[in-house]
């Protein structure tokens, strides 16, 4: 479909490249390793929505702009759970989940 | 075999083998590094695709912004060369099973399903119909998208301030 390289390989690309995602998401204690596989799954997920734009409506760019819109909550979430991840470090000097047993104010 | 082929097969490659070593990897901050190896190559795919405007997004924003607010939070989180302890047998046995049966459930219908063949035309997205839907208010239009994400980015900005801020206890 692109010039040889059909869709299917690309959603089976994004699959793969989610499911680390979600076993990363699983197995990791460390809040900022947590995150890093969040920022996996939500890229294949980015992946999805590209192939299937240029396979459904290559003259609209709807796929895109999800695309853009995800990248853009991301960062925000990104920066706010980092601010979170510090303030917890300045309390308990370390950011393993088990340790957060409250979150309150 | 064309060009294309070889390009997915080697962005491919990285992205399967990178993003698993960022998930199993000890060390922290080499963690951050493969993280950083699979957006780029992400972008590879991008560019592939002929989203030249997305694939730049994708190296400024996740690339450059986000893998450099990760790599500073480990160095102001953890010791530089501080080992994750390893997680419990049990743990990585039941994740890996449900990952494994996940993909292979996803897989499974994705190969089942005949998705029809299309010929992609071969230009390149244009900069002047992203701009032109971003401040458009008719069909096809996303500038209800574009206000929205704007105040969730201020809030966030204000939200993450206010949160780091060091207390006067």
């Amino acid at each position: 479909m692109f010039e040889g390289v059909p869709l299917t390989w690309f959603l089976i690309l994004a699959t793969i490249m989610f499911f680390v995602g979600i076993y990363g998401f699983l197995v990791r204690k460390n809040l900022i390793t947590i995150l890093m596989s969040l920022e996996l799954i939500l890229n294949s997920v980015n992946i999805n929505f590209v192939a299937f734009n240029k396979l459904l409506y290559p003259e609209h760019l709807e796929g895109m702009f999800f695309t853009v819109f995800i990248i853009a909550v991301a960062a925000a979430e990104a920066s706010v759970a980092i601010a979170i991840i510090i303030n917890i470090y300045r309390r308990l000097v370390n950011i393993d989940v088990e340790n957060m047993k409250e979150m309150k104010y | 075999m064309t060009n294309n082929q070889i390009m997915f097969f080697i962005f491919s490659a990285v992205i399967v083998i990178f993003s698993i070593l960022t998930v199993t990897s000890r060390r922290i901050l080499r963690a951050a590094t493969f993280l950083l190896f699979v957006l780029v190559s992400t972008a590879g795919l991008y560019f592939m695709l002929r989203f030249n405007f997305l694939a730049a997004i994708q190296l400024t924003l996740y690339a450059g912004g986000i893998v450099v607010l990760i790599i500073f939070s480990i160095l102001l989180t953890s010791h530089v060369g501080a080992k994750l302890e390893q997680p419990g047998l049990a743990k990585v046995i039941f994740s890996a099973l449900t990952a494994l049966v996940g993909a292979a459930v996803a897989i499974a219908a994705i190969l089942q399903y005949k998705f029809p063949e299309t010929v992609i035309p071969k230009e390149r997205t244009n900069i002047e119909d992203i701009g032109q839907a971003l401040i458009s208010t008719g069909k096809y239009g996303y500038a209800l998208p574009f206000e929205v994400i704007s105040i969730l980015l201020l809030a966030a900005m204000i939200g993450s301030i206010i949160i780091a801020k060091k207390r006067k206890d």
